[in-house]
């Protein structure tokens, strides 16, 4: 019969893994863990283009060109994913996506940003003051 | 059953019970290498469907880098390696419920439109690096050009958003501007 397979065996692995993933971003609670559930997902749309491509016998292998794109962009996702995973952090102290209230990037940084902005601050006070001197001595 | 589908369904149930461990585990870095597990055993999907450059590419990217990427990312944030009893949010269910009900339209979908169709892998044409290297410079050139672009943005976004606050951008920058 030679070498075939039932093209609904990877379609059902790759509808199988897709929710798993989905369960995974919808349940976990750390940031990073959420982004594991996403990489699945995507791993599972992967499956779908070769299993495509190779029911279309494409000699230009279209279906697989497609999913080498996803996966350059699901490497540039995640490179931006835990950017941004660690600008949290360093805002929040935590990455708990469950926690996370305000998202905007407001004027109230943590405390010791605003220990080093009083500083700056004073700093520039005292250097007036010290050019203000001669000012007033002459 | 010839021995191409004994592989494939023995891949197929790595990559679903290691996904089903990432999921659940109570560990973030175990959870991180069953990832490992479940990519590898993907890998080895591509290569029984005939996309071999696309296997070794996963398993250079994937789990090269991004597992990687993932690992350093739990390290940065400080995440406890012992096991953690509040790593789910508490409504566990529903979220079990929508993936089981998209898993199972999806799988529904699937089977009632291609269940009586084959993939005929006897005599296919192997996705090589030579094919896949012909095809994306041959007829997908643009989209990989635009690609390029979008990695630099990718790249310079990433660079932007985890530089540090603006007192320690100075030397960084002065640095740069030196060499």
């Amino acid at each position: 019969m030679g070498e075939s397979m039932p093209l609904w065996w990877p379609l059902v692995l790759a509808c199988v893994l897709f929710a798993i993933g989905a369960y995974g971003v919808l349940v976990r609670r750390n940031a990073v863990l959420v982004l594991m559930g996403v990489e699945l997902m995507l791993n599972a749309v992967n499956i779908n283009l070769v299993a495509f491509d190779a029911y279309f016998r494409d000699v230009m292998h279209g279906g697989q060109t497609l999913a080498l794109f996803v996966i350059v962009i699901a490497a540039a996702e995640i490179g931006l994913a835990l950017a941004i995973v660690l600008r949290v952090f360093r805002t929040h102290g935590h990455i708990e996506v469950d926690a996370l209230r305000e998202l905007a990037d407001r004027d109230e940084p943590s405390a010791d940003e605003t220990g080093d902005r009083l500083d700056r601050a004073g700093a520039d006070r005292a250097l007036a003051d010290r050019a203000d001197q001669p000012e007033e001595a002459r | 059953m010839s021995w191409v589908q004994v592989v494939f369904v023995l891949l197929a149930l790595v990559a679903v019970a290691s996904a089903l461990l990432v999921v659940t585990t109570r560990n973030m870095v175990h959870a991180a290498l069953w990832l490992v597990v479940t990519l590898g055993a993907i890998a080895g999907i591509y290569l029984v469907l005939a996309a071999e450059f696309l296997a070794w590419v996963q398993v250079l990217i994937y789990v090269g880098a991004v597992v990687v990427l993932l690992l350093f990312a739990l390290m940065l944030t400080k995440a406890p390696t012992g096991p953690q009893p509040d790593l789910d949010v508490a409504r566990t269910v529903p979220a079990a419920v929508v993936a089981v009900l998209v898993g199972a339209l999806l799988v529904a979908t699937v089977v009632a439109g291609f269940s009586d169709v084959a993939i005929d892998l006897e005599g296919t044409v192997v996705g090589s690096a030579q094919s896949t290297g012909a095809t994306v410079f041959e007829k997908w050139v643009l989209p990989f050009e635009v690609l390029s672009v979008l990695l630099l943005a990718a790249l310079i976004g990433a660079i932007v958003l985890s530089r540090g606050d603006e007192s320690a951008e100075v030397p960084e920058a002065a640095r740069r501007g030196g060499r």
